[in-house]
């Protein structure tokens, strides 16, 4: 019991620190519109933060997020385009700043490959059902048919002591 | 595939799943491949940090090879390279120019004077205003460009005495070789 009373005290601490950490980082920016700020919140959740890996710029507290946020709030401020600045980053961090890969040869595998392996898995399993069916329908034999009701006759007979 | 040997199938499938999981394991997920390799040095041009009437420019980069290090006196990682960037100053096939990156001048200046400088020139840039330009993502990272001024590798992390008799030194004598 105490076991569940702390895990749930420190998943509601946990709760209320990652609140904390993102009131934090979009306090700071001021925007003309909400509609701004929809957008420069949207734009950095797309982010990953190359030092915390697992993070976005949104949700990172690492002061290298914190710079890519100034840098990406000013190029917004000058009026450039979410292409823009999407593209100016990944010129200088690679595809990996972005949470979605890109769609490109170098990642097909990686967008299609599950879809692959579920349509092997498939094409195995339709194939294995359907080949099943196929021996289940044979007739027996007659040599077979009399062993099998001698197995049946067996097991209804008594049992003997020493089996 | 004949009949007997089908139940190799799923055993042929899990080494191969083995295989390739232990390639996974061995690399370095925080070793992020720079875009940059084999493009010119983004412009740039910096106060030096132990004369702020000096700059620091891409021009500096043109007409010898360079390392190109990237730095902080808070950078543990750093001082721990120091001592092999000390020894690598000696060598007169490539210049060692610093970023010293997002730091206090008064510090970084410290860490050479107490350390030792093995950097030709260092470029300032407290505000990763420049670093940004070259992708960095943290210290130390040291980036190695050609005499053309292009950057040919990316190395994340403090360089040892490995890395550089595998990794720099060829690289370095390949540069010196294409002139």
């Amino acid at each position: 019991m105490s076991a569940l009373i702390k895990s749930l005290a420190l998943s509601a601490l946990l709760l209320l620190g990652s609140g904390v950490a993102s009131a934090y980082t979009l306090e700071e920016f001021e925007f003309d519109s909400p509609e701004q700020h929809d957008e420069f919140r949207d734009l950095i959740a797309k982010l990953r933060c190359l030092v915390c890996q697992n993070e976005s710029l949104a949700g990172s507290q690492a002061e290298l997020a914190q710079d890519l946020r100034n840098e990406v709030y000013r190029m917004m401020r000058a009026g450039q385009s979410e292409d823009e600045i999407l593209d100016f980053l990944i010129e200088r961090y690679g595809d990996f700043v972005l949470y979605d890969p890109p769609l490109k040869p170098s990642t097909y595998l990686l967008w299609f490959g599950p879809f692959v392996l579920i349509g092997i898995g498939a094409f195995v399993v339709v194939r294995t059902l359907l080949s099943k069916k196929q021996t289940q329908d044979d007739p027996l034999s007659e040599a077979e048919r009399e062993r099998l009701q001698a197995l049946l006759d067996a097991k209804h007979a008594p049992r003997s002591p020493d089996s | 595939m004949s009949k007997s040997l089908r139940f190799l199938v799923p055993l042929i499938i899990f080494g191969a799943l083995v295989i390739l999981l232990m390639i996974g394991l061995g690399k370095d997920p925080t070793k992020v491949p720079s875009p940059l390799i084999g493009k010119p040095v983004p412009e740039f041009s910096l106060p030096a940090l132990t004369d702020p009437e000096r700059r620091v420019e891409d021009e500096d980069l043109q007409g010898e090879i360079s390392l190109v290090n990237v730095w902080a006196s808070w950078c543990v990682s750093c001082r721990q390279e120091h001592q092999a960037l000390m020894a690598l100053s000696k060598n007169s096939d490539f210049q060692i120019v610093g970023i010293n990156w997002k730091d206090d001048a008064q510090d970084a200046r410290e860490v050479l004077r107490m350390t030792g400088n093995p950097y030709a020139m260092n470029g300032h840039d407290p505000d990763n205003k420049v670093g940004l330009h070259w992708g960095v993502y943290g210290a130390p990272e040291t980036f190695v460009v050609d005499r053309q001024g292009i950057i040919r590798y990316k190395h994340i992390g403090p360089i040892t005495r490995e890395v550089w008799e595998k990794t720099l030194e060829p690289l370095v004598a390949k540069l010196k070789a294409e002139g």
